[in-house]
């Protein structure tokens, strides 16, 4: 009992970070710059998504049908470019179903000591900024299990999905102080790749809620409605208090 | 349609119900803005009782399904975003009117003679409302929700004796689990909101009995015509429901733009931990609770000792019971009391706003600072508002500065000596003194603590 | 207070405005709220279309497909049985499948299905929502020997014929519901959608 007393004052009184109000990125983060009314990027970054993280990251709170009929695809397309497992009978999974991924908890914790995180909702958690940041950063780093690491999250026990297509960057700053520089070129030059992972990163900022822009538009009339509402309430009450003297 | 009244009203007093409480009960004609968050108090309730009700139809109260649960309302179930939004916003909503609303009574002195019991049972109701929220805060299963329930069941542990095994029967485990989940659950959809509309019921009953004070914090019911009613009472229906509405379609708007334009508010409202599921293995970098809680999460902060700072918390909270019985100025609107009694006021309501920005922030010794600086004027409050009941003597103003800046002045000797920054401790000091220096002794040696003359009946 | 002054008319008409506009506001506060009672997408996902090869069903066999949680028959006739299915007439109550309701109008013929051979029924009895048994055999001693094969409903006795039409003086009131379907190759079979999209 002593020991969670003393957890929970160490939690309540000492814990450090930066006065970022929640568990936010004390490393500073490019701007993404999004833009979630672009379909096509939302399109583009749904496919390099389950090309390239669908492999260990799940989106289990999401489904396949709903994806597809936000960003407008068909359920045959959805079908044939994301739907990537199978259920208990062999089929490929249902468009209705959850996306999960195929890797067994197990697999994963031996491969990279613990099971990728679901990423449905890293982008209400962290921020697009954040996520846009993040996988431009990984640089090559001997001292990591997997040679690699990231100048945003330190010790990320994730290797460097995308480097196929970034390439390798190294870290030439000094006295601990990080700064990156291609060292071997990927497919893409530096301003593709970030069109890549902006692209991506619309996509996840989508598919952590996927009902905003809904929502925001729905907003305008209802606020709209509650302003005439208002307006006659105010009408109303200044007939009736003429009355009052 | 007539026939059918006559028939009820013969077996249940719905007309008389009516009359009492809506088309006969008279109220002061002064009300101005600080009046409509009574009203507005009953309409989040109500909202969050409808979205609250519809939550739990799709709620699963179990540590390995609610968090999934949580976004299957948010995605899967039609419209089920909207429930959710407006319940997390009411929630943040409901804690902005009642402060407002309890501060009103503070500004006109609401809680005197004889509304003590609408008071006191007023503050019961908030004090029901956070132990609801923190019930409700547990449910979605995220990070904040457990590890916030974590530190603040903990509390309970430095009770000396019994605290550790007290803690074990709140969780009923060994960590906050699905039994703790369970139970939360429970005593958020069923018990506490049973508890809280029985007083809000008890509230209204008591203020229609004994009517509703006003800017001027004149009796009304001192003047009346020769049919009895009040000379500056209106009947609350149809003026004030009218009137109310106003404040429906102005509070709405604020409200639905929220839910529909910010529903995370910035975090504040719900809050970026919150969307990674409870882990008992991996606490946050920084854990505090929901904004409406700042206030006494700082003042739990400000003292070391676990068990005092857990005292000083519900201290700081329960003192608000005795409120009636501490401020005893037989004025009751602060538009005739002092200048410095205005200033006091303020003060508080400053102090109550930093207090609980500073529960916000991560523990830095800057920020400490200021948090025991202000906890000092929280707590110096009560005492100025019981000091400023009647004029006092010399001595006994003198005396009460110079005892009350020694108590804090050791406290900071105390700190220094334990390696606390000097000059920071005594910049810092200058706050609290100038606060009881200008309260306690300003009343000697200026003007400023000259009242004005009630008027017998309202001004406007 | 005094009343003098009081215009009635602009004060019932701001009454009255207040009042809809704001009735309006419930009620469509309402429809978002009730709305969440439809089934969601999970339990969409649950009751989505069923594929089935009919090929498997064996001459005389009925086998059964589940689809939202009911059960489909998918019975494939012989000749000799759609031969007989005319004599079932004069003792049916709806022989022409008249009630627009129990079948969709791909089905309402003389076999009330969209391949002869083939039956896709749901398998609920009309009367009180039991699951009929499959009795395909002619003239057995407790069916009597006006029965020509078809579906008997033990809980009450309801009987329906193998297009699943119902008898005569029994107490099931209409003929057993034929589910959305369609085929999509000559053997696959989808219950729950057909041409015109998914079932409701």
């Amino acid at each position: 009992m002593k020991k969670l007393l003393t957890c929970a004052f160490v939690i309540a009184f000492a814990v450090p970070g930066g006065a970022a109000l929640a568990a936010g990125p004390s490393v500073p983060v490019d701007d993404a710059n999004i833009n979630l009314e672009d379909t096509t990027s939302l399109q583009r970054g749904a496919e390099y998504f389950f090309q390239y993280c669908i492999g260990c990251h799940s989106l289990e709170h999401a489904r396949y049908n709903r994806i597809g009929q936000d960003l407008g695809l068909t359920e045959e397309q959805v079908a044939e470019k994301f739907v990537h497992t199978r259920d208990a009978a062999g089929d490929p999974t249902g468009v209705g179903q959850l996306i999960e991924i195929a890797m067994r908890p197990d697999d994963a914790e031996e491969w990279f000591a613990q099971p990728a995180p679901d990423l449905t909702l890293t982008a209400r958690h962290r921020g697009p900024d954040w996520i846009y940041t993040v996988l431009r950063n990984f640089y090559l780093d001997d001292s990591r299990p997997l040679g690699v690491n990231n100048a945003t999250f330190e010790a990320m026990g994730m290797p460097h999905a995308l480097w196929e297509l970034q390439g390798w960057q190294k870290n030439v700053g000094e006295d601990g102080h990080i700064e990156l520089e291609l060292v071997e070129e990927g497919k893409m030059s530096t301003e593709e790749y970030d069109e890549v992972v902006r692209d991506i990163t619309a996509f996840m900022t989508y598919v952590a809620e996927p009902i905003r822009m809904e929502r925001e538009a729905m907003g305008m009339y209802v606020i709209g409605f509650l302003i005439l509402f208002t307006i006659l309430a105010y009408l109303l009450k200044k007939e009736y208090w003429r009355d009052v003297h | 349609m007539r026939g059918l009244l006559e028939w009820v009203d013969a077996r249940y007093p719905l007309t008389k119900t009516w009359n009492e409480h809506l088309a006969q009960y008279y109220a002061p004609k002064n009300f101005n803005f600080w009046y409509y968050f009574g009203s507005l108090a009953v309409l989040v309730l109500a909202i969050q009782i409808v979205s609250g009700i519809f939550l739990t139809m799709f709620y699963k109260p179990d540590a390995n399904l609610a968090f999934a649960s949580v976004e299957y309302i948010m995605r899967d179930v039609e419209w089920g975003w909207l429930v959710r939004y407006m319940h997390t916003t009411g929630a943040s909503a409901f804690f902005i009117v009642v402060y407002l609303h309890m501060f009103r009574a503070l500004l006109y002195g609401s809680y005197k003679k004889p509304r003590e019991l609408i008071w006191v049972i007023g503050v019961a109701i908030y004090l029901v409302l956070m132990a609801e929220a923190f019930a409700g805060y547990m449910l979605p299963w995220g990070q904040m929700s457990y590890w916030g329930a974590q530190v603040i069941v903990n509390l309970f542990n430095t009770i000396p004796f019994i605290g550790g095994e007290l803690v074990t029967w709140i969780r009923g485990d060994f960590l906050i689990s699905d039994a703790t989940l369970n139970r939360f659950f429970a005593l958020h959809v069923a018990a506490l909101p049973l508890v809280l509309i029985m007083l809000v019921f008890a509230h209204i009953v008591a203020l229609h009995a004994v009517g509703s004070n006003n800017p001027d914090g004149v009796e009304i019911k001192k003047f009346t015509g020769d049919d009895g009613i009040p000379l500056d009472g209106i009947p609350f229906h149809p003026y004030y429901t009218v009137k109310d509405m106003i404040g429906f379609g102005v509070f709405l708007i604020l409200f639905f733009a929220v839910v529909f334009f910010a529903p995370d508010m910035g975090g504040y409202f719900i809050e970026k931990s919150n969307f990674i599921q409870a882990d008992p293995m991996v606490t946050p970098d920084l854990i505090h609770p929901v904004w409406y809680f700042g206030t006494f999460y700082t003042i739990l902060r400000v003292i070391p000792d676990p068990f005092l700072g857990v005292l000083l918390m519900f201290g700081a909270v329960l003192i608000l019971f005795f409120l009636p019985w501490l401020d005893r100025n037989p004025i009751n609107s602060i538009r005739y009391r002092s200048a410095i009694h205005k200033l006091n006021l303020v003060t508080f309501g400053i102090t109550f706003v930093i207090l609980g920005w500073l529960g916000m922030k991560a523990v830095e010794p800057f920020y400490a600072e200021l948090g025991l600086r202000f906890t000092t004027i929280y707590c110096a409050f009560f005492f100025v508002l019981w000091f400023h009941s009647k004029p006092r003597s010399f001595a006994f103003s003198w005396g009460s500065f110079l005892v009350l800046a020694a108590g804090y002045t050791y406290w900071d000797f105390l700190r220094v000596e334990a390696g606390a920054d000097p000059t920071m401790t005594m910049t810092w000091w200058l706050l609290p003194t100038a606060y009881l220096a200008i309260c306690l002794l300003g009343p000697l040696y200026t003007s400023f603590n000259e009242e004005k003359p009630v008027p017998a009946r309202v001004t406007s | 207070m005094s009343y003098e002054d009081v215009n009635q008319n602009r004060r019932r008409f701001l009454v009255a405005a207040t009042s809809v506009v704001g009735g309006a506001g419930v009620v469509g506060l309402a429809y978002p709220y009730l709305s969440t009672w439809a089934p969601s997408a999970r339990a969409q996902a649950a009751g989505a279309p069923v594929e089935f090869d009919v090929s498997q069903v064996e001459p005389g066999q009925l086998i059964v497909v589940e689809w939202r949680g009911k059960p489909v028959w998918v019975t494939h006739r012989t000749p000799e049985m759609l031969d007989m299915l005319p004599e079932n007439r004069p003792r049916l109550v709806d022989p022409d499948s008249e009630v627009e309701t129990q079948q969709p109008a791909y089905a309402q013929n003389e076999t009330r299905s969209r391949k002869p051979e083939y039956s896709v029924l749901i398998g609920i009895c009309t009367h009180l929502g039991c699951s009929p048994s499959y009795r395909p055999e002619i003239a057995p001693s407790d069916l009597g020997e006006n029965w020509k094969g078809g579906y008997f409903c033990a809980c009450h006795g309801s009987r329906f014929d193998l297009a699943g039409r119902v008898w005569r003086n029994v107490p099931a009131p209409t003929n057993l519901v034929v589910p959305v379907h369609m085929y999509v190759s000559d053997t696959l079979l989808v219950v729950g959608e057909d041409e015109e999209g998914v079932a409701l």
